[in-house]
């Protein structure tokens, strides 16, 4: 179906200032999103109380209000501009919240006009936990086994039902205060009763704790015509406990064989269009890592932090295809932006890897603490995309201004045995580089596996990686002694580098190829980036530059968006 | 293919405190006038997040570090005709020194402009030739030049490390104890890395952006801070045009403004902050940042003004005249704007939530309206201080500021709070005949401060910061407490007042305008 | 140790020696799915070709007992850009590397497989050949030598090489002479041109025994058996070979409901009065949008294919049911009249999205329908 005639004139809400878990993203999605729109003849009407944003330009939207996210401005601008629709689905949680509010308050009703995209019964039963597992169990999606506990007493059923261990949660206390993990019955009664203490509403929720399972991500999008498919996969490199706006994330995932992949990509097929929404939505599941057991843990029924990220993962703009099929066009009818020769409905394939990393403000706060869990603590993050996991690892820790730039932190080799054991144990935000100190002292994949639960496939890329990091400190010297003998050969011409230094120079194609900066080899070799740099031009060891073109070279692509590598061809 | 050449524009890589979205706003404008001018404009960026990041902002997207290194690389490949590093925060502006001894061009101010404007030395040798008031104040090595510097100045005095951003382990430090541990404990400081000390000047703080193309400079519009100064620029509220300036003082700014812009040979953006002295009148220079600031994209709104536009022009060689501006301050448009800051205090335990020199907040908004108080009211709103016009209130104010303190809490009762205040505060208000219920120190009962913020029964926490740690470590905990049962808290009395301004408009039935930004702009809005 | 990937046209890649080493040549072909590296070497359809997957980093999970598509390794060879050291996977017995030198698979990793996707996309599919022993100029000169892909029938080199039976509840193929321990809903009579075992399994969950015979299989033969159904199955090669087929087919058209897959696709295509035409580079991987033209929706569909069914051709009541999104090429075909439709994509999935799996019901109610069963 060609868009809906009777919308003429929308309102797009925006998701207001920069916090902890709602960042630049929604300006992405917004700014995308009014461009669509428009695109397509539609009158927007955009309101948002941050004016640090592209969105808000008087470009963007034919109407754009900086006025507070609040019901009463909503209503006045409802009144006032009268549009046929309101998208609130790429306003992050603060949109979607006051268009709930907007909706609970009778506005639609009274200026006739209605919530576009994604309905907002979606909205409830996607947001309510209740509703949510009730769904899921009608349509035979696994949630975790979890119980309301009001009074101690109640805990009968949690026990009866044999899970182990389970995690407690006191409702309506923030960064998780008072709850803990039990593995017995003992545990268990001791930590709901300080839970319970506490909680300002006398309430705890006891769950099945899913100790070092994978955490899975996937993008979906489905039309009005029932049309679903997904954007992208991403898997998280923390297992479950840690939020995943905290989490490293890979994509595609990498651990998951085809069946996995494929489980769990018709799970979140089933569940979008059992909510019936128009438009994206991010589905988080939990897979166990020895059986084919999967969980769904959460759903998004909008544009979330996740999607612009698969967005940018692989030049899948959903939100700019969301908006279009708010206005009721559908998958097949929309152009694919990047290659311009296909159409928005497919998958992506990737030809590449990608990593995302936070950016944690532990540099501000000193004094915070810095364990990573369920409640989100990152400000920013930082994306890199290379053909192998390690350069794109490498990439993002040099992206992230931390001062760090390799695979050591200040504060690693600091670290007793036992202090860096608890260190791997516990998600904190340099764990990564904690892990890095493990493998230095020669602790093996399966104890670190062992400790952290993370998948003994990045444990291995992280090891490969020390391994090379050692070589190159025990031979970096021999790059400082190229670097002199290409300073000297103006004078006398002498038989090619390559020849005299073979393995030395073998190694820092590797290490280049592995993405080692040139700051730390350089460190290594005790010689000057500048120089490292010459050098490692004169022996032809420069990146080349690769298309991300959502369609791993199958077609044309025509969308000029690169990203470096060592491979041997320059697009 | 362009004509012009390419031309890169440096990002600003993740979202962190003190760097925020308000530069890749910058950037991505940026982008669109090189386009416009008809280059072929380049991006190089590491944050999925963002619009400059989204494929069809620039004509080419580089997703990619943002190191010399990797940089380098893609200038090798690319071979543009210069770099532009103004926009990208301080990440870019760092990388003005390494691209510029390696030979690449740098459009807009040059790299000895961006090192004059930073390095301590060079930068108050300038003012001095330019004549220009600046607080006392200098770089130092070692502690015992600081304690000689801080006894020569006399406290309270400024401490930070130089060339950061965001204000990192910037304090306020009130005595000798105070300085000796901040120098022991928070920062290491040696011949590379100085430490300055400057004579905190109590008054209010005020924020200029200049565009230059190195004849003409041109002042957007000036924003005058809210808090007085010592609350970090980023996390201090700040209105436009200034509510209490004397013209005197703005002729001062702008007069300073202009031939600094001048003296550093600016082209393109430079943002100075000043300290106007509450008791001579004279506008003091805090702060030079040859670079967008963070002010921009609100000053671009309220103003009318694109500065980016007007600034990428200005560096590609299109002078202000060319493009229609003279020198000087704009005048001032129709509108009021206040911009405030947001914190997420909540997704942060134990991280103390009073405000000081060093920035904390992630992000700010903005409440436009033709009056202050009303402007002031949507800022208040949009940023989580949304109180009603009565209810319960707690104070607990340090004892410096207990007189600043009385009429602004009376003004609460007036409008109809009840006010809790802890013992020492509340004897203090009874004393001058305002009504108080005194409530427990954490220490002193089960029924506490703490216990009384959880039951949901108050709107407001107005607690002021004291010098005195042995009080901090409990205020701290008061602060937390609010955090985490969603009361506002205020620590500074000119929040408070600003506060207490626009809830007392609020209840006279305030006719707030509604209006597109446009429309206020442009002076269409009718009061 | 060094291995060589040369395409006919002279291109040259270098890079390391994966699995067994040696020499072996075929068609040089793309997969753009991101998982599957182990049914997709398994694939019958596969055979004749050198298969190169875009996603760089392959055997991350391992090979395990359960993903086979087949009795064996069906691929000439197998070029990655990296293949993992370490295999993680729950299932997982081996990696990928010792499976393919258990099974003497010739790889090659360690080069920059998008160039060669690139390669391949521009100037189309071509011969190619891998070597750990060569010398460029030697492997040149062994591609044209080597017959052509479109020469060979490959079907014959895949099929079974007597009929056997698939019952009920099997997960892998047991012998002729076994007997149902359920009583099977419907017999299906499968000629197998390269069946992939996922059509198997699909067809046993919904009650259904099949019977697989060769693809030299006469029509009175399998009439003979009187199935309930024929199904069709996917299978390499270019179907102009496959004349010896098309026959059978359509002396089986009209006698029983018939489902196709992939080259059960193409031969009803022939069957019905069309031909088919090359593709540049094929269809290989697992994001295929496809369109129901009856019902406008768009399924994500698993697609290994390197022909398509001319549409303009085709008579006797059959018209094009699917097309493909991409390009606009057929994707199924179905009868106005007859119980007669088929699809050239992989509702078996394995690898890829199960999305289309609905065509298996489809056949059993076209079954039901055909017998008056409800």
């Amino acid at each position: 179906m060609p868009k809906d005639p009777s919308i003429k004139k929308v309102l797009l809400i925006g998701s207001g200032p920069i916090i902890i878990g709602q960042a630049a993203e929604f300006d992405y999605a917004g700014a995308q999103a009014c461009r669509s729109l428009r695109e397509e003849g539609i009158e927007v009407v955009l309101i948002n109380s941050n004016p640090a944003t592209i969105m808000t330009d008087v470009e963007m939207a034919d109407r754009v209000y900086i006025e507070p996210l609040s019901v009463e401005f909503v209503e006045r601008i409802v009144a006032k501009e009268r549009p046929d629709g309101i998208v609130a689905t790429l306003g992050g949680q603060t949109g979607l919240n006051l268009a709930t509010q907007v909706a609970e308050a009778g506005i639609l009703e009274r200026y006739n006009t209605r919530l576009l995209g994604t309905p907002l019964r979606a909205i409830r039963q996607a947001e309510d936990r209740e509703e949510f597992r009730t769904l899921m169990r009608e349509i035979g999606e696994p949630v975790p086994e979890s119980w309301i506990i009001t009074d101690e007493s109640q805990l009968g059923d949690a026990i009866a039902s044999g899970i182990w261990p389970l995690i407690v949660r006191p409702a309506y206390t923030l960064g998780g205060t008072g709850g803990g993990i039990a593995r017995n019955v003992d545990e268990l009664l001791t930590i709901t009763r300080s839970g319970l203490a506490l909680s300002m509403r006398h309430q705890v929720m006891v769950e099945r704790y899913l100790s070092g399972w994978k955490e899975v991500e996937y993008e979906v999008m489905r039309d009005a015509n029932d049309t679903a498919i997904t954007v992208c996969n991403m898997e998280n490199f923390d297992p479950m406990g840690v939020h995943t706006g905290d989490s490293i994330v890979i994509a595609p995932s990498q651990t998951l064989s085809d069946k996995e992949y494929q489980m769990l990509r018709t799970a979140s097929l089933k569940i979008i269009r059992s909510l019936g929404i128009e438009g994206g939505c991010n589905v988080q599941l939990s897979l166990d890592p020895h059986s084919f057991a999967y969980y769904v843990i959460e759903v998004n029924p909008r544009v979330s932090r996740s999607s612009a990220l698969a967005s940018k993962a692989t030049g899948y703009p959903i939100a700019r295809v969301s908006a279009k099929i708010a206005i009721g066009l559908h998958l097949d009818e929309i152009e694919n932006a990047v290659t311009r020769k296909t159409l928005a409905c497919f998958e992506p394939a990737l030809d590449y890897c990608v990593l995302k990393i936070p950016r944690w403000p532990f540099d501000k706060f000193v004094g915070a603490d810095r364990r990573i869990t369920t409640q989100m603590k990152a400000t920013g993050e930082v994306m890199a995309i290379d053909r192998a996991f390690e350069p794109a690892l490498m990439k993002a820790i040099r992206s992230l201004e931390v001062g760090i730039y390799g695979l050591a932190n200040k504060t690693g080799h600091t670290l007793s045995d036992m202090e860096l054991e608890e260190a791997i144990r516990v998600p904190h935000d340099e764990r990564l580089w904690s892990i890095t100190e493990g493998f230095r002292r020669g602790m093996m994949v399966e104890e670190i596996n062992a400790l952290s639960n993370v998948d003994p496939w990045f444990l291995r890329k992280l090891e490969g990686l020390v391994n090379l990091e050692t070589r190159l400190k025990v031979n970096a010297p021999a790059f400082k002694q190229m670097s002199k003998a290409l300073e000297s050969e103006e004078e006398e011409a002498q038989e090619p580098l390559e020849e005299r230094f073979g393995s030395a120079v073998r190694l820092l194609r590797e290490a280049k190829r592995m993405g080692f900066a040139d700051r730390t080899v350089s460190e290594f070799a005790g010689m000057s980036e500048g120089k490292l740099r010459k050098l490692r031009k004169h022996l032809g060891i420069v990146p080349v530059y690769k298309m991300v073109d959502t369609c791993a070279a199958e077609f044309e692509a025509l969308t000029p968006y690169y990203y470096s590598c060592y491979d041997t061809e320059d697009e | 293919m362009s004509d012009k050449g390419k031309v890169i524009v440096i990002g600003s890589g993740p979202i962190r405190i003190g760097q925020g979205i308000e530069f890749d706003y910058s950037c991505v404008h940026c982008v669109w006038t090189l386009r416009e001018l008809g280059y072929e404009a380049i991006i190089i960026n590491n944050n999925p997040e963002t619009v400059s990041t989204d494929f069809d902002t620039s004509d080419r997207l580089f997703f990619e570090p943002l190191t010399v290194e990797d940089v380098m690389n893609i200038i090798d490949r690319e071979e543009p005709e210069g770099v532009i590093v103004q926009f990208g925060g301080q990440t870019a502006i760092n990388l003005a020194k390494p691209l510029h001894e390696a030979g690449v061009r740098i459009f807009g101010s040059s790299y000895d402009s961006i090192d004059l404007a930073e390095d301590r030395d060079r930068f108050d040798n300038v003012l001095r030739a330019l004549n220009v008031a600046k607080p006392q104040g200098r770089a130092v090595t070692n502690e015992k030049d600081a304690l000689i510097v801080a006894e020569e100045i006399s406290y309270p005095v400024l401490v930070r490390p130089s060339y950061v951003l965001g204000g990192r382990a910037m304090e306020l430090v009130y005595s000798r104890a105070d300085l000796e541990r901040y120098m022991t404990y928070v920062v290491d400081v040696s011949p590379k890395a100085p430490i300055l000390i400057d004579k905190y000047i109590i008054g209010k703080e005020v924020e200029v952006d200049v565009i230059s193309d190195g004849v003409d400079c041109l002042l957007p519009g000036i924003m005058e801070h809210i808090e007085r100064a010592g609350v970090h620029s980023g996390d201090s509220m700040a209105v436009y045009p200034p509510q209490t300036l004397s013209q005197d003082v703005i002729d001062q700014i702008v007069r300073v403004a202009t031939s600094l812009a001048l003296r550093l040979e600016v082209r393109g953006l430079m943002n100075i902050q000043f300290v106007v002295d509450h008791e001579t009148n004279t506008a003091m220079v805090l702060e030079v940042n040859p670079r967008a600031s963070r002010t921009v994209p609100y000053l671009s709104k309220v103003t009318g003004i694109p500065m980016v536009k007007v600034a990428t022009r200005a560096m590609m060689g299109v002078s202000l005249k060319e493009q229609g501006y003279t020198s000087g301050l704009h005048p001032n448009q129709g509108s009021i704007a206040v911009k405030a800051p947001v914190f997420s205090f909540l997704k942060l335990t134990q991280v103390d939530i009073g405000l000081g020199p060093e920035m904390k907040s992630t992000g700010e908004i903005m409440g436009v309206d033709t009056k202050y108080p009303l402007a002031l009211y949507k800022a208040m709103l949009a940023s989580g201080i949304d109180v009603p016009t009565g209810g319960n209130l707690i104070a607990t104010i340090a004892d410096p500021d207990k007189a600043e303190a009385v009429p602004i809490i009376r003004g609460f009762q007036e409008m109809g709070f009840h006010i809790y205040a802890t013992a020492g505060t509340a004897s203090y208000l009874t004393q001058r005949g305002i009504p108080v219920t005194t409530v427990h120190k954490l220490h002193e009962a089960n029924e506490n401060i703490t216990s009384l913020i959880r039951s949901g029964k108050i709107s407001l926490l107005i607690n002021t910061l004291s010098t005195d740690k042995r009080i901090e470590r409990e205020a701290i905990q008061i602060r937390r407490a609010s955090v985490e049962a969603g009361v506002p808290c205020l620590t500074s009395l000119d929040t408070a007042k600003a506060l207490l301004l626009s809830l007392a408009t609020r209840k006279k039935g305030a006719n707030f305008a509604l209006a597109t930004i446009d429309e206020y702009m442009e002076g269409r809005v009718m009061a | 140790m060094k291995a060589i990937l040369a395409l006919e046209d002279g291109t040259l890649f270098e890079g390391q020696s994966l699995g067994a080493t040696g020499r072996t040549n075929g068609e040089v072909v793309f997969n753009t799915g991101m998982t599957g590296y182990q049914e997709i070497l398994t694939d019958p359809s596969y055979a004749g070709q050198i298969v190169t997957l875009t996603y760089p980093l392959i055997g991350n999970y391992g090979i395990n007992p359960d993903d086979f598509e087949s009795r064996r390794v069906q691929v000439e060879g197998f070029v990655v850009r990296e293949a993992a050291e370490i295999a993680s996977n729950w299932r997982s017995k081996q990696t990928l590397d010792s499976f393919l030198k258990e099974r003497g698979i010739i790889g090659i990793q360690g080069i920059d497989t998008r160039a060669l996707t690139r390669a391949l996309r521009v100037r189309g599919v071509m011969m190619g050949a891998i070597s750990t022993e060569d010398t460029p100029e030697s492997l040149l000169e062994h591609i044209r030598n080597a017959p052509g892909y479109g020469s060979k029938d490959l079907a014959r080199q895949v099929t079974a090489e007597q009929s056997y039976r698939w019952r009920v509840g099997d997960t892998k193929p047991v012998s002729a002479g076994s007997v149902s321990e359920v009583k099977p809903r419907y017999h299906i009579a499968l000629l197998d041109f390269g069946v992939k075992y996922n059509i198997l399994r699909s067809l046993a969950n919904l009650g259904c025994e099949t019977t697989v015979y060769p693809c030299t299989v006469t029509a009175e033969e399998v009439l003979r058996a009187n199935p309930d159904g024929i199904f069709l199955s996917p299978g390499p090669g270019d179907p102009e070979q496959y004349g010896y087929m098309v026959d059978t087919v359509r002396q089986l058209v009209g006698k029983k409901p018939i489902m196709g897959v992939c080259m059960g696709n193409q031969i009803l295509g022939y069957a019905f009065g069309s031909k088919t035409f090359k593709l540049k580079f094929g269809h290989r991987g697992s994001n295929h949008p496809v369109k129901d033209l009856n019902t406008g929706r768009v399924y994500i569909t698993s697609q290994n294919h390197g022909y398509a069914v001319d549409p303009d051709r085709l008579k006797d009541g059959m018209e094009v049911a699917h097309i493909n999104l991409n390009d606009g090429t057929v994707e199924g075909l179905r009868h106005k009249e007859l119980p007669i439709f088929s699809i050239q994509y992989h509702p078996e999935a394995s690898p890829g999205p199960s999305d289309s799996a609905y065509f298996f019901h489809q056949y059993i109610n076209m079954l039901d329908r055909h017998y008056g069963r409800s």
